[in-house]
C-alpha cells in the first residue's frame, strides 16, 4: 500500500514496510546533518547499533530511521530544531 | 631507597594541587607524588564538574573562596583550556515554604562573603530561564558559580605537577606507610621503599589507610554519587542547575550534552576501585530531568557512570595536621563536593607543609572531631 | 521458580531456548528486533514474501529451520521482542519496551547478544550512501534495497564476498570488490578445507561467480578516500604503490565483526585480550559458563563463531546451566556437540588467518580522517592526545571523548585502539579497551516518565 509522509517540508511516497530509512533515501534525500557541522549523514549500520540516523519529528522528538516503518502522515525533520 | 623531602600520597585533584603549589613556593624541594593509576582517575576526573561556593556550609567559605580565586586563573595555572566558565548556578524551589532557606542562603553569601547571588521570584525565573518547568515558585541564582571539565581539569593537574618537577609516580600503590622517629618511609606494592621528612595524605576516599596507620582512623564511609548524560541537544541551559527538594542537578555543556547527577549514591568497592552506577537511579534522574525541564523529555541518556567518594558525618573533610604524628597532614574526604575546593586545598596543604601553619581558618575540619570515634574504631 | 533470562533471539539464543523447553524451564527471550533471527537469519517485515531462498541463499535450510524451532517455541517461552536490555545489575536486567522501561530479577542469564560489524575507517566514510557491509546486507534483506546501483564492497572478510553475490542475484553488479587481505594470505584458508569444506566450496563459488560476472576483485589494497558531492562518487584505493580511483555510488565498509559484550562487562565477567583476533573478549568456558556462575555466553557475543557456531554454543549454555541446577543432560548429545565445536573452531583460526583484521592500516590513517563519527572526532586528534601523554584508552577517552558518543565506542573502537597503540609505539593490549557502560543503547527520557 503507498503511504506519503514530509521530510522538511518535501513529500516523499513510500510502500508499507519500508523503513523510514529507505524511503527517505530512495528519495534522494539525506536522513540528518552531523551535530558537529561535517556535513549530511544518511545512516550506516542498518541495525539499531551506529545511531548515526536519528531525524527528527515535528513533535521534539525523534525517531532511529532504520527502525522506524513509515506512517502515512509523518512529518520529519533533517535538522535538530531550536529547544526552549 | 628514594629519599624525599615530602611524599605526597593520591594524584586527584588535592594531591596534585598540593604538589603544584609546593613545587611553586619552594622550587628547590624534594617532592613525590604516589598514585596508584593515573593521575586524575578516580573523583577528581569523574566528578559532576560543579564549581560551586554558594550553599556550602559556612565553615568551608574561607576555604571556597580562597580555591575560587585560584579557579579564576586556572587556564594560566594549568596551561590548558579546561571548559572552566561561570555559567552562574540555580537553585529551584517549587514550594513556597522552600523560598525560606533559600534567601537564607543568599543572605549568608552576599553579606557575610561578598558573593554575587541574588534571589529569583517565579516571573523573573520564567523571564531569564523560560525552560524551567512551570511551578517553581523561584530561585537562588548565583552569578559567581561555575562548571569546569573535571576529565580535563584533573588531567591537567597531574601533567602541570608533573611540569614543575615533582616526581610523579603513577601506577604506583602504596601498601605501608610508617614513622621511624625521624622519617616517614613509604613501601608500594612492588616493594619499592621511599622516605621523606613529610608525609601529605591525599588519599581521598581512600584515606584511612594511612590515618589508620598512624592510629587515627576516622568513621569515613565511600559511595559513589550518581552521574549520566544525555546526547547533545542545542544549547538552551546556562546555569548549572539544581532544585531544593529533589535529587536532580544537571547542566548542560556547551557542545550540547545534558550532564546530570543525583542521588540516592550506591554502594562501591574501593579495595576493588570498583564503583556502580545502578539502573534504577539512570531511571529515576531521567525521568527528574524531565520534571525540572520539561523539553528534556525527548533527550536519549547515553552513558551512566559513578565514582569513589568519602564521606563523613558530619559532610565536612579531614583537613589539617596529624593529631599523632608530627610531619604529617591529611587533606581527604571531601563529601561529594571537593572538586571546586581542590585547588584551595592545594594551597591550605602547601603552607602546612612549609611551615606548619595557614592563613585559611580550617578548625572545623580538624581530625580530632573524631577522636573519640576513632579510638572506639582501633578497640573494636 | 527458577527466573532464566535470555537475551537475544539468534541462533544461539533460539538453540539456548530450546533445549531450557526441553526441561521444562520456561526462560524469559528479550530481543530489541521485533522479529526472532537474529542478525543473519534476520527475517523480513510482515508482508515482505521473499522466499527463504532468495533471502538467505546456501543457508536457507538453516534459517527455515531456525525459524520454524522458534515458532513452535510459541507459548512455552515468555518471548518479549521489541525488548532492549539497557541495564544489569545485581542480578536484575532492566529493559525498555515501546515506551516503558521495567526490570527482571533473574537466577540465571544467558547473553547471546550477537556483533556488529567491526570498522577500519577510511577518509569520506561518513558520507551518504555508505553502509556497514552488514547494513548494505541488512537492506538487502529486510528492505530489499541496496545502497546503490554501482556500489563498492570495501574491507575484508567473507562477508565481502558473500554480499557481492547476494547483489548479483538481486540483479546489482558491483563496482568492485576491494578486500585489503593480500591473496596470497587468503591462501591460509586452505588450512580450514578439513575442518569445513563445504563453506570454502560456498566460498570458492562466489569468487568464481564474480570472475563469470565481470566484477572487479582486487586483495591487498589499501583504502585512501571515499570520495563526494557529499554523496558517494567514487572510491580511491592503493595497490603495489599505484593509486586508482574507481567510480561507485555506494560503498558496503566491513573488516569483519566484533562481539556485543557490553552486558557481560556489566554483569562483571572478567575479559582478557585476544591475540588472534586483537579483541577483548569475555572469559568463559568452553561451554559458556563465566565464573560469575549465574550467567553463561553463546554465540557471537562472547567472540566471533560464526552462525554453526552460534547454534552449537546456544545448546551447549543451555545444557550447562540446566547442568549447574542439577538437571539431567543427555551426556552424548552434549560430547557431540562440543565435538563439533571445537571442528568448528580450527575452521574459524583459519578463517581468521585468511582474513585478518587489517590492523596496520591504522597507523596510514590521515589525521584528517574521522574515527569517531558520534563526536565527528579524528584520527589527528586521537594522535594529539596519545602525545600529551594519554597511555591508554581510558585516557584517550577522557581527553578526547572517542568512545562518549551515542554508539558508545561500537564502531570507532577497535580502530581507536589501534591508532594509539601505534601512535605510543606500545603493544596493543596495553592501551586496554574503552569500558562500555549502561544504558547499552540510548534511553529515552520520555520511556521513563511514563512509568514511574
Ligand atoms: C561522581 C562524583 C561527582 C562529584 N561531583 C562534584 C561536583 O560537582 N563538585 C564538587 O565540588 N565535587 C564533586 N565531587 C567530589 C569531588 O570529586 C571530590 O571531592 C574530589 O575530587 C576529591 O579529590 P581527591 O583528590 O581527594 O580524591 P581522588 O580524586 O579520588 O584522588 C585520590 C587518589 O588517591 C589515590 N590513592 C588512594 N589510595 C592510594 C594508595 N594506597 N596508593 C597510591 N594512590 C592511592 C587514588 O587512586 C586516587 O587517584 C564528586 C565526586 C564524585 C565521585
Ligand atoms: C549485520 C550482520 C550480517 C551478517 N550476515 C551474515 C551472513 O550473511 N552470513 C554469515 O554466515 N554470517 C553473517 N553474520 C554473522 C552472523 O550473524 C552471526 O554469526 C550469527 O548471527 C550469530 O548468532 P548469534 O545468535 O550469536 O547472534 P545474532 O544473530 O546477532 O543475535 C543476537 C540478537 O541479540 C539481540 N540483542 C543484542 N543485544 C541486545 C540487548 N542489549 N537487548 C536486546 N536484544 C539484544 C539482537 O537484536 C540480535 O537479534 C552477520 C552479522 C551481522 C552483524
Amino acid at each position: 500500500m503507498p503511504l506519503s509522509f514530509r521530510v522538511d517540508g518535501r513529500e516523499v511516497l513510500a510502500l508499507e514496510g519500508d523503513t523510514v530509512l529507505t524511503a527517505v533515501l530512495l528519495a534522494g534525500i539525506r536522513l540528518r546533518e552531523s551535530e558537529f557541522g561535517d556535513g549530511p549523514r544518511s545512516g550506516f549500520c542498518l541495525m539499531r547499533a551506529c545511531q548515526d540516523c536519528w531525524m527528527w519529528t515535528d513533535h521534539n522528538d525523534r525517531i532511529q530511521a532504520c527502525a522506524t516503518f513509515v506512517n502515512q502522515g509523518m512529518v520529519l525533520s533533517t535538522r535538530n530544531p531550536e529547544l526552549t | 631507597m628514594s629519599v624525599y623531602d615530602t611524599i605526597i600520597i593520591g594524584g586527584g585533584i588535592m594531591g596534585c594541587s598540593t604538589a603544584l603549589h609546593l613545587a611553586r613556593a619552594a622550587p628547590r624541594m624534594k617532592i613525590a607524588l604516589l598514585e596508584r593509576g593515573l593521575c586524575g582517575a578516580q573523583a577528581s576526573g569523574v566528578n559532576f564538574g560543579n564549581v560551586r561556593s554558594n550553599g556550602r556550609p559556612v565553615s568551608q567559605m574561607p576555604l571556597s573562596l580562597r580555591s575560587r580565586e585560584i579557579w579564576s586563573r586556572i587556564t594560566e595555572l594549568l596551561g590548558v583550556d579546561c571548559e572552566y566558565e561561570r555559567t552562574g548556578a540555580l537553585k529551584i524551589a517549587f514550594r513556597d515554604e522552600d523560598l525560606a532557606v533559600l534567601e537564607g542562603h543568599v543572605r549568608d553569601a552576599r553579606d557575610g562573603f561578598g558573593l554575587a547571588v541574588e534571589m529569583l521570584g517565579s516571573a523573573g525565573l520564567r523571564q531569564l530561564f523560560p525552560w524551567i518547568a512551570s511551578g517553581a515558585v523561584g530561585a537562588r541564582h548565583s552569578l559567581d558559580d561555575g562548571v569546569a571539565n573535571p576529565r580535563l581539569v584533573a588531567a591537567a593537574f597531574g601533567a602541570a605537577t608533573r611540569r614543575h618537577g615533582v616526581d610523579v609516580r603513577e601506577n604506583f600503590a602504596v601498601a605501608s606507610v610508617s614513622h621511624s622517629g625521624a622519617a616517614f618511609s613509604v613501601v608500594g606494592e612492588g616493594g619499592a621503599a621511599l622516605v621523606a621528612r613529610s608525609l601529605v595524605n591525599c588519599a581521598g576516599a581512600w584515606g584511612n589507610l594511612v590515618a589508620s596507620s598512624f592510629g587515627e582512623a576516622v568513621p569515613m564511609q565511600a559511595l559513589g554519587p550518581q552521574m549520566g548524560v544525555t546526547e547533545p541537544l542545542p544549547f538552551f541551559i546556562l546555569p548549572s542547575t539544581s532544585t531544593v527538594n529533589s535529587p536532580i542537578y544537571f547542566r548542560q555543556v556547551r557542545r550540547g550534552n545534558i550532564v546530570f547527577g543525583g542521588g540516592p549514591r550506591a554502594e562501591v568497592r574501593p579495595d576493588l576501585v570498583r564503583h556502580y552506577s545502578l539502573p534504577e537511579n539512570t531511571a529515576r534522574h531521567a525521568a527528574l530531568l524531565r520534571s525540572v525541564a520539561p523539553a528534556l523529555k525527548s533527550a536519549r541518556v547515553i552513558r551512566a557512570w559513578s565514582g569513589i567518594e568519602g564521606y563523613l558525618p558530619d559532610s565536612l573533610p579531614i583537613l589539617g595536621p596529624s593529631a599523632t604524628t608530627p610531619g604529617l597532614v591529611h587533606g581527604f574526604g571531601f563529601c561529594g563536593s571537593g572538586f571546586q575546593l581542590g585547588p584551595g586545598v592545594g594551597a591550605v596543604l602547601a603552607e602546612l607543609v612549609l611551615g606548619g601553619a595557614t592563613t585559611t581558618p580550617i578548625a572545623a575540619f580538624d581530625i580530632r572531631r573524631f577522636a573519640p570515634a576513632a579510638a572506639q574504631e582501633t578497640r573494636a | 521458580m527458577t527466573t532464566i533470562v535470555i537475551v537475544g533471539a539468534g541462533p544461539a539464543g533460539v538453540r539456548a531456548a530450546e533445549c531450557l523447553v526441553a526441561a521444562g524451564c520456561r526462560p524469559i527471550i528479550l530481543d530489541e528486533n521485533d522479529r526472532s533471527g537474529g542478525q543473519i537469519y534476520r527475517r523480513q517485515p510482515p508482508g515482505f514474501v521473499r522466499s527463504a531462498q532468495t533471502l538467505y541463499g546456501t543457508e536457507a535450510a538453516k534459517a527455515e529451520a531456525l525459524h520454524r524451532s522458534f515458532d513452535t517455541l510459541a507459548g512455552k517461552v515468555d518471548y518479549r521482542p521489541g525488548t532492549i536490555a539497557w541495564g544489569l545489575h545485581a542480578g536484575v536486567i532492566h529493559t525498555v519496551k515501546a515506551g516503558r522501561v521495567d526490570r527482571i530479577a533473574f537466577d540465571r542469564l544467558i547473553l547471546a547478544t550477537g556483533a556488529t560489524d567491526r570498522i577500519m575507517p577510511v577518509a569520506g566514510w561518513t558520507r551518504p550512501g555508505v553502509f556497514s557491509m552488514g547494513g548494505a546486507q541488512i537492506a538487502l534483506k529486510f528492505q530489499g534495497c541496496v545502497p546503490g546501483r554501482r556500489p563498492a564492497l570495501v574491507g575484508t572478510g567473507p562477508l565481502l564476498y558473500l554480499l557481492a553475490n547476494q547483489y548479483l542475484k538481486a540483479g546489482v553488479t558491483p563496482a568492485g570488490v576491494f578486500d585489503t587481505t593480500p591473496f596470497r594470505r587468503q591462501l591460509r584458508l586452505v588450512g580450514g578445507l578439513a575442518w569445513d569444506p563445504r563453506t570454502l566450496l560456498i566460498g570458492l563459488r562466489y569468487r568464481l561467480e564474480l570472475v563469470r560476472w565481470g566484477v572487479p576483485v582486487r586483495c591487498g589494497i589499501d583504502p585512501l578516500a571515499i570520495e563526494g558531492d557529499p554523496a558517494v562518487t567514487g572510491f580511491v584505493y592503493a595497490k603495489s604503490g599505484k593509486r586508482h580511483v574507481i567510480a561507485c555510488d555506494g560503498v558496503a565498509l566491513g573488516h569483519g565483526l566484533r562481539s556485543e559484550t557490553q552486558l557481560a562487562e556489566l554483569a562483571g565477567v572478567s575479559f582478557a585480550f585476544d591475540r588472534r583476533t586483537r579483541q577483548w573478549l569475555p572469559q568463559r568456558d568452553e561451554e559458556g559458563r563465566t565464573p560469575l556462575g549465574t550467567v553463561y555466553l553463546a554465540g557471537d557475543g562472547a567472540g566471533i563463531g560464526g552462525a554453526d557456531v552460534a547454534e552449537i554454543e546456544g545448546k551447549l549454555a543451555a545444557w550447562a546451566l540446566l547442568h549447574d541446577l542439577n538437571a539431567a543432560v543427555d551426556d552424548g548429545e552434549r560430547t557431540r556437540a562440543l565435538r563439533q565445536l571445537r571442528r568448528a573452531a580450527r575452521f574459524r583460526a583459519a578463517l581468521d588467518a585468511g582474513f585478518p583484521w587489517p590492523h596496520d592500516i591504522a597507523a596510514r590513517l590521515d589525521d584528517g580522517v574521522v574515527v569517531c563519527r558520534c563526536e565527528t572526532l579524528t584520527a589527528g586528534e586521537l594522535r594529539r592526545v596519545a602525545a600529551e601523554g594519554a597511555p591508554d584508552l581510558g585516557r584517550a577517552k577522557a581527553l578526547s571523548r572517542i568512545g562518549m558518543g551515542r554508539c558508545q565506542g561500537r564502531y570507532c573502537g577497535s580502530a581507536c585502539a589501534e591508532i594509539l597503540s601505534a601512535a605510543l609505539g606500545c603493544d596493543i593490549a596495553d592501551v586496554g579497551r574503552l569500558r562500555p557502560q549502561a544504558p547499552t543503547k540510548p534511553l529515552h527520557v520520555d520511556d521513563v516518565e511514563a512509568s514511574l
